[in-house]
C-alpha cells in the first residue's frame, strides 16, 4: 500500500513536469524543430508506430543478447578474479581503466576493426555493461559475512562448499544491484553502436531523425528508450525477486 | 574419555593466550567453561574445531588426535548464523550437508520434537532472537559428531529469552542427552545447565579450578533461588575476583 502511494507519487510529479513542459512550449510559442510539445510528441509516436517498432524490436535485441554476453563475462570475470587474488592485483586497475575509454571514441575504431556486423556492437555493449557487474559482484563476494564464514570454517567446510553454499548466494543482492545498471547501461550501449552503422535499430531512427530536423522524432526514440530501460529494470527486479530468498524487500 | 586436551598452549606471536589447559569431557557430559570476556575461550574453540594449530599440546577426541583438522565437532556459534536465503527447514540440514548429505526426513521429525515444525518454510528474518538460537541449537544436533560445541549461545539475548532458552536446552537435552562443551560467562548459567565447571583466568588463561556441579537432574528454575546454588555462585564469583587481584 505505501509503496503504491510512493509509485504514485512519482507518476503525479512526472506529469506535473509534462504540464509544465506543455504549458511552457504553448506560451512562448516554441517552434516544433526547436522543442516539441509533449503532446506533439505522443501524437507523433502514435503516428509512426507502425514504422518505429521495427526499430524498437531490433534494438530490444540487440539489448537483450548484448546485456547477455556483457553480464555472463562480467560475472566470470568476478568469480575468477575473487577466487585467484594474485591475478585479482594485476587486472583490476586495467578494469578501471577500460571504463574510462569513452564509448563514444571507442565505436568507430571497433568498426574500423570489425566491420559493420554485429560483433562490434556487441562489444560495445559488452563492455558498458561487464563493468558494474563484476565491480557488485565482486564487493558481494568479499563483504561475505565473517561470522557466517567463521561458521562455515568451524563445521568443516573446504573452500568450494563455502563458496557455493555461502559466498555466491550471498553475492546475489549485489550481483542483481549490478546487473539493473547494467541493464540501463546496455540501452545507451545499443543505441550508441546503432548510430555508427546499422540498419535497424532506435538509433539509426534518432539519427535519420536528427539530420531531417524531425525533432519529435527524436524525442520519440528518447521516450522510447527510456521505455525500454525500465522494462529491463522491471525484468531483472521480477527475476530478483524469484531468486533471492528471505531479504528485507527494501530498495 | 571422549574429548582429552592435554597441556594445551597456544601462542599469537608473543601474546600467550592458552597456558598449560588441561580438559575432559565424557560421553554424555555436560561441561560448562566459564571465563572473563577475553580469556581465551574462544580460541579454545578454534583450536578443537582446527581452525587453527596448538602451539603445544595435544587434542584428542575418541582417542585420535584431531589438532588442525575440522569437522570433527558440532557446533554452535554466539551469533545464531542462520543463512538469510534458507528456510528453517534448510538451515538445519546445513552441518549434515558439509559433513555427508541432508536428511530432510530426521531434520522434520527433530523441528516436529521441539515445537519448530510450524516455522520449517519460514526465512530466518522472520524469527525472533530465541528461535533463531534454537533453529542453530537442533542445526547443531543433527550433524553426527558426538561432541557438541556450544559458544555462548544465548549471551546475545535478553535475560527473558535467555532463561526460557536454558530451560529449553536442558528439555532438549536431558531427553537426547550428548557430549556438550558450554562457554558462557554467565555463573548462573553454567550452574544451572553444567555438570562440571571449568574456571578459566585471564590471559594468558590456565584452568584455575574444575567445579563439580552437586544438583540432581532434571534441573528445575526453582533451584536457582536455594542456599546451596547462591553459596555455589558466591564461591565462583570469589574465585574470579581473586583471580584478577593475583594474577
Amino acid at each position: 500500500m505505501h509503496n503504491v502511494m510512493k509509485r504514485g507519487g512519482a507518476v503525479v510529479f512526472l506529469l506535473v513536469l509534462f504540464i509544465i513542459w506543455e504549458a511552457v512550449v504553448w506560451w512562448r510559442d516554441i517552434p516544433m524543430w526547436l522543442l516539441p510539445a509533449p503532446s506533439a510528441i505522443i501524437a507523433e509516436g502514435y503516428r509512426s508506430f507502425g514504422d518505429f517498432s521495427v526499430h524498437i524490436l531490433a534494438t530490444t535485441k540487440l539489448t537483450l543478447l548484448g546485456l547477455t554476453i556483457g553480464a555472463s563475462i562480467g560475472f566470470i570475470i568476478a568469480l575468477l578474479l575473487h577466487r585467484m587474488p594474485l591475478i585479482n592485483q594485476m587486472v583490476y586497475p586495467l578494469l578501471i581503466l577500460s571504463q574510462n575509454v569513452p564509448t563514444i571514441v571507442l565505436a568507430p575504431l571497433l568498426i574500423i576493426w570489425f566491420g559493420f556486423g554485429l560483433l562490434p556492437k556487441l562489444i560495445i555493449i559488452s563492455l558498458v555493461c561487464f563493468f558494474p557487474i563484476v565491480v557488485a559482484m565482486m564487493d558481494g563476494l568479499k563483504n561475505t559475512d565473517p561470522t557466517l564464514k567463521h561458521y562455515m570454517q568451524m563445521i568443516g567446510a573446504n573452500r568450494g562448499q563455502t563458496f557455493w553454499k555461502l559466498e555466491l548466494p550471498y553475492a546475489m543482492p549485489s550481483l542483481f544491484s549490478g546487473l539493473k545498471i547494467a541493464a540501463t547501461y546496455s540501452v545507451m550501449g545499443a543505441v550508441i553502436s546503432e548510430w555508427l552503422g546499422a540498419k535497424q535499430g532506435i538509433g539509426v531512427y534518432m539519427t535519420y531523425a536528427q539530420s531531417s530536423f524531425r525533432i519529435d522524432r527524436v524525442f520519440v526514440a528518447i521516450f522510447a528508450i527510456m521505455l525500454l530501460s525500465m522494462a529491463l529494470f522491471a525484468l531483472i527486479q521480477l527475476i530478483e525477486r524469484m531468486i533471492v530468498k528471505g531479504q528485507t524487500r527494501e530498495v | 574419555m571422549l574429548l582429552e586436551i592435554t597441556d594445551l598452549s597456544k601462542n599469537f606471536g608473543a601474546t600467550e593466550v592458552l597456558q598449560h589447559v588441561n580438559l575432559q569431557v565424557a560421553d554424555g557430559e555436560f561441561v560448562a567453561i566459564l571465563g572473563p570476556s577475553g580469556s581465551g575461550k574462544s580460541t579454545l574453540f578454534q583450536l578443537i574445531g582446527g581452525i587453527i594449530t596448538p602451539t603445544a599440546g595435544e587434542i584428542l577426541l575418541n582417542g585420535k588426535a584431531i589438532s588442525g583438522e575440522k569437522g570433527h565437532i558440532s557446533y554452535m556459534p554466539q551469533q545464531a548464523s542462520l543463512f538469510p536465503w534458507r528456510t528453517v527447514l534448510q538451515n538445519v540440514v546445513l552441518a549434515q550437508e558439509i559433513q555427508s548429505k541432508a536428511n530432510y526426513t530426521q531434520a522434520e521429525d527433530w523441528l516436529e520434537r521441539v515445537g519448530l515444525a510450524q516455522f520449517k518454510e519460514a526465512y530466518p528474518i522472520e524469527l525472533s532472537g530465541g528461535m533463531k538460537q534454537r533453529v542453530a541449537f537442533i542445526r547443531a544436533l543433527l550433524s553426527e559428531q558426538n561432541l557438541l560445541c556450544l559458544d555462548e549461545p544465548f549471551s546475545a539475548l535478553d535475560e527473558f529469552t535467555r532463561l526460557d532458552m536454558q530451560n529449553w536446552l536442558l528439555s532438549v537435552w536431558e531427553a537426547h542427552p550428548r557430549s556438550v562443551l558450554f562457554i558462557t560467562h554467565s555463573i548462573e548459567e553454567a550452574i544451572y545447565l553444567a555438570d562440571r565447571i571449568i574456571i578459566l583466568s585471564k590471559r594468558p588463561a590456565h584452568i584455575k579450578e574444575e567445579i563439580k556441579v552437586p544438583f540432581a537432574r532434571p534441573r528445575h528454575p526453582a533451584m536457582l533461588a536455594t542456599a546451596e546454588f547462591i553459596a555455589l555462585k558466591q564461591h565462583i564469583f570469589a574465585q574470579m575476583e581473586t583471580r584478577k587481584t593475583n594474577d
